[in-house]
This record gives C-alpha cells, sequence and structure tokens, in this order.
C-alpha cells in the first residue's frame, strides 16, 4: 500500500501493528455493520502519520473494503495520509498534528462516565509525541477525573523523525512521569501478542486510575533493513524492498 | 427594520452585560437537555456560570488552566454523545487552542460550541495580551466552522439558541462591554447566516456587528442630520456570510463602511470586502483596530481609533466622496 502510493510511514506503522492487531481483533467491543454504535469501545490512533497500519487493520476488521487500500493517498480517496472520521467508518476523530489524541480521548471517558456507560477509551500515542504539552495537559485531567475507563498505550519505540528521542529530547524515565501525574502504569513488550492481551483483559490496572501502558516496540518491526532505523520514519520501499520485507515477515508468519 | 427598534438615545438608554443573557439561556437549555455541558479553563467566574455550576455541578468541567486540552476534551465529549459549551476568555480559546479548534472541531466536524467572552478590547488595560481582536481572523480561515458575534442581549439569547440547534462547531463572541438593547425579544428573530438591517438608507452601508451596532446607529442618525441616508446592517453571523445582504448594499447603496470591534485584517470587514471585490466593487473602509492597542479602558479606546458615532460619519463622508456619481 505505501510502496504503490509512495508515501507513508513505514516505521510506524510496523511498531503499531500488533497493538492495533490485538485490540482491534480481542478487545475493543465494536461492530463494523454499526460503526457509530453509541455503547462502541473508542479506540484513537494520535500517532495520525501511521494511518496506513490503521486503515490496514479497519479493512481486516470489515470497516472498510480490503480493495480499497489500494487507494491509498491517491486523488480523492478517502484513505488520506492522515485519519478523517468523517469519510472513513471507525475513525473516531482526525489525528495528523501530534498531541491532539490524549485529549479529545480523556473527553470521551469522561462522556461515558457522566453518562453512566460501560464503554472504554483507548488512544495509542507515539513516544516523541509525549514531547507535545498538551499531553501533559490531559494526562492530569485524566487522573483529576479518575478516569480507569480510559487506557493509553505508548508505543515506545525510542526512535521520532530525526534520531532518538533520548538524543532528541530526554522522555525517561517514562514511567515515572505517568506515575507522578496519578496514572497506573505497566511497561509491556508491544510485540508480544499474548502479554498485550492478557495486560488488555485486565483493565483497568487500579481503580479509579486511568492506565498507562508502556509499550516497548521497534520501528519497522520483522523487517532487518528497516529495523530501528531512524530514515524509515517516513521512508517508503521500493518494489525491490517490498518484496524482501515481506519475505522476511513471510518467515516470521510462517 | 421591520424587526427592530428604533435606534437608543443615549440620555435615558440602559445598557446591559450580554454574558448575562449568555448564561440565562444556557441554563435554560440546559434545563431541558442533560447532554449539555459546561467546560472551562478556571474561568467560572469571567464567564459567568456561577450559576450554571451551582444547578449543574457534574455539569460544569474545570479543566484548569489548559486551554489545548478543553478543547480537545470537549471534541472528545462530543463523540461521546454531549454538547459541550466551551467558555473562556476569547484571546485563550482561540489562539492557545487554535489547532484543536482547526482539527478536533472543525476537521473533525464536531458539536461543540466554543463561547469566547470578553471579546476585542473588553479588557482595556490589561493590554494586547488579554485583546482577542484577531479571533475572527483565525476561525473565518477555517472551513466547518460558524462565526457569531451577537450585538445585544436579545440577539445573545437567541444566538445560544441557534448554536444549540446547529449541527457542528459554532464561535459565538460573547462580550463584557455593556450594550443597549436593540432587539424586541418578541418580534426578532436570529437566523444563522441572515443579516439584520436596523436602518434603510440609499447613500452608503454600515455593515457591523456587536458591540459596534448600537454606535453605528448613533452615526447614522448623525449623517441623517446632514442628509446622508446610511443603511446600518448588523451582519451578526461573519460565517457563512449573508452575501445577499452584502451584494444588495453595494448595488443599491454604492459604498460600503465596515466597522468592528476586530481588527482591520481578516474580521468582518475582510469577509465584506472579498464578497464586494468578487462580485459587486464598490469604494469600501473598514473600521476596527489597525494595531496592538496602547494603554487604555475599552472606552478610550473606541474614542482613539474613532469606533465613535462622530469618527463612523466622518468616515463616511470621506467615503462618500469616493462613490460613482
Amino acid at each position: 500500500m505505501l510502496t504503490r502510493a509512495r508515501l507513508g510511514h513505514t516505521g510506524g506503522d510496523l511498531s503499531v501493528a500488533d497493538i492495533l492487531t490485538t485490540l482491534y481483533f480481542h478487545i475493543l467491543n465494536i461492530d463494523p455493520h454499526y460503526p457509530n454504535d453509541p455503547n462502541r469501545d473508542r479506540l484513537v490512533l494520535s500517532k495520525g502519520h501511521c494511518a496506513g497500519a490503521l486503515y490496514t487493520t479497519l479493512a481486516e476488521a470489515g470497516f472498510i473494503p480490503i480493495e480499497e487500500l489500494d487507494t491509498f493517498a491517491k486523488p480523492l480517496s478517502r484513505l488520506n495520509g492522515h485519519p478523517n472520521r468523517a469519510k472513513v467508518p471507525g475513525v473516531e476523530t482526525n489525528t495528523g498534528p501530534l498531541g491532539h489524541g490524549v485529549p479529545v480521548a480523556v473527553g470521551m471517558a469522561l462522556s461515558a462516565r457522566l453518562n453512566q456507560a460501560n464503554w472504554r477509551t483507548f488512544v495509542i500515542t507515539g513516544d516523541g509525541e509525549l514531547q507535545e504539552g498538551s499531553n501533559w495537559e490531559a494526562a492530569l485531567s485524566a487522573a483529576h477525573y479518575r478516569l480507569d475507563n480510559l487506557t493509553l498505550i505508548v508505543d515506545r519505540n525510542g526512535l521520532q523523525q530525526g534520531d532518538t528521542t533520548e538524543n532528541t529530547m530526554h522522555l525517561e524515565p517514562l514511567a515515572e512521569k505517568w506515575r507522578a501525574f496519578g496514572w497506573s502504569v505497566a511497561e509491556v513488550d508491544g510485540h508480544n501478542i499474548s502479554e498485550l492481551l492478557s495486560t488488555f483483559q485486565n483493565l483497568p490496572l487500579e481503580r479509579e486510575k486511568p492506565t498507562c501502558i508502556i509499550a516497548h516496540t521497534h520501528k519497522g518491526q520483522g523487517v532487518s533493513f528497516i529495523q530501528d532505523r531512524v530514515e524509515w520514519h517516513h521512508r517508503v520501499p521500493t518494489e525491490a524492498e517490498l518484496a524482501l520485507a515481506l519475505a522476511e515477515l513471510g518467515e516470521v508468519i510462517s | 427594520m421591520s424587526h427592530a427598534q428604533t435606534a437608543p438615545s443615549p440620555a435615558n438608554t440602559q445598557f446591559f452585560d450580554c454574558r448575562d443573557a449568555f448564561a440565562d439561556r444556557l441554563e435554560e437549555i440546559a434545563h431541558r437537555d442533560p447532554r449539555v455541558v459546561v467546560v472551562v479553563n478556571d474561568s467560572v467566574g469571567s464567564s459567568k456560570v456561577g450559576g450554571f455550576k451551582k444547578i449543574f455541578p457534574d455539569r460544569l468541567i474545570n479543566v484548569g488552566i489548559a486551554e489545548q486540552t478543553m478543547v480537545g476534551l470537549s471534541a472528545g465529549l462530543s463523540n461521546g454523545g454531549m454538547i459541550p459549551f466551551v467558555c473562556a476568555a476569547s484571546c485563550f480559546l482561540t489562539a492557545r487552542g487554535l489547532e484543536q479548534i482547526k482539527v478536533d472541531l472543525a476537521y473533525s466536524f464536531t458539536n461543540v460550541k466554543l463561547c469566547g467572552m470578553s471579546s476585542g478590547v473588553a479588557y482595556g488595560e490589561l493590554g494586547p495580551t488579554h485583546h482577542s481582536i484577531e479571533d475572527l481572523a483565525w476561525l473565518r480561515a477555517i472551513a466547518n466552522m460558524t462565526i457569531i458575534v451577537p450585538a445585544d442581549p436579545v440577539e445573545t439569547a437567541q444566538a445560544v439558541q441557534a448554536a444549540y440547534e446547529h449541527e457542528g462547531p459554532v464561535f459565538l463572541r460573547i462580550s463584557r462591554t455593556p450594550v443597549p438593547i436593540l432587539y424586541d425579544a418578541l418580534a426578532y428573530r436570529f437566523q444563522i447566516g441572515k443579516a439584520s438591517t436596523l436602518r434603510d438608507g440609499r447613500d452608503l452601508t454600515i455593515i457591523t456587528n456587536g458591540t459596534l451596532v448600537h454606535v453605528a446607529l448613533s452615526a447614522a442618525g448623525l449623517l441623517a442630520a446632514n442628509g446622508v441616508q446610511a443603511r446600518v446592517i448588523n451582519m451578526a453571523t461573519v460565517k457563512p456570510l449573508d452575501e445577499e445582504a452584502v451584494l444588495s448594499a453595494a448595488r443599491e447603496t454604492g459604498a460600503i463602511l465596515t466597522v468592528e470591534e476586530h481588527s482591520i485584517h481578516g474580521g468582518l470587514g475582510g469577509a465584506v470586502a472579498e464578497t464586494v471585490v468578487c462580485h459587486h466593487p464598490v469604494p469600501m473602509r473598514i473600521m476596527g483596530f489597525p494595531e496592538f492597542c496602547p494603554t487604555g479602558s475599552a472606552q478610550f479606546l473606541f474614542e482613539y481609533y474613532h469606533l465613535t458615532p462622530q469618527g463612523i460619519a466622518s468616515k463616511a463622508f470621506e467615503l462618500m466622496k469616493e462613490k460613482a456619481p
């Protein structure tokens, strides 16, 4: 899809893919035939530049036709480089600029609380994204309102556009920061589906506290020449690279 | 014309803070609709929603001093079925929350009502950090936004109602600068996108809104005493603009003067000019604030920038000289 479009964020798509897969196929209470069900669980992909991973997941889950993925980033396609809820069923809020997802997710969780509804809210951020101050404003409010129906997953792949997060602007000690803000924190292997699953199945981690799951991941997971390499933030594989990558991933899957 | 009372005479006119009419109508709506919530950035007092908080303590969400979260969280509340009215000083709400307004509200098309309180130069001596004279410019450029600048308590209450009934993001600009009552509450019906002609005339048109409508009406009175009949249009909806009212004014009166409590760049004047220049060019002047204002009360600043009956009338005379014969 990215190769055809000559556009996308290969590294971050691959780091978040296992998290999205686990949530969409095992955790979220959603129905592709009724995408606006008021009682559905909400998922916000705050790292909207990884729309490629989201569209693929939504297609596999039945929200959009799989053939439509071929239109990604093509003129007038509803599959923009960043997701648009007005056009794509299953997208909850438009993202792209970083630091937007957590405040919106806090509002969602708060509305469920106000309505005494049982649906849950999940939000996935990148790690470099946490350099945006809006996340920390929202972190305060989620803890203040004791939103234990809210789960944040940080895709901790350690890289951002230009360098590692730690060379760019230190985030560590990240878990301590979230704890200090009043969240309950777990650290997991973001590519270990059973570990993700058992964590998600035991939410909230603590009553009356929002949950932060720091998912340790690899940008470009599963492809030797992409994995953990900063230049693959928004590089797209050539046809030849794609064949190599698929061969490697195929080996892993089989 | 038929809906308006005559221009108030300054001597015996009572002035009102539109925030009271705003708060009263919001409470009325909230009594009937449990989906309505208020979101503030520690701005309960300045938004006059203390009464709302007393009646509906659980439906008043104070996010603290955090405008990005205030706006983003409201988009999330809307996703969950609530109808948030976000009430905060217009300068901080619109500038600090601008990307959230663009992406989370307008582009995501969420049903959130932004209430920019104490807009314009209402904060006077507090200075340009607290003046909100750019809000219309930057919100007007954003697709899907509806922008309303009511002129008196009657129109404010009806604008709150209209915003509530409208599906989609709305910006309501609510001043704290006291204004006289211009409309008869029983006769007037505010409609989004419809201008209201308060005085008819054929010599030129003054298009205005908000706190300066009554001043423009007084200016029209001065002009009439000097033999010039000015049409006065209250353009309470800045977006979508009532282009038909603007173009009728251009065709029928041949000159347009805009008057607003906003920067002269990109506000009501800009909106009118875009329409006029594309479809029926006529001489125009745009009155408002040309720069960061110096120290002074709101009243001082109106006088300093000639936003007075005399100042508007003399600008109208200047404009008349350019009219095609």
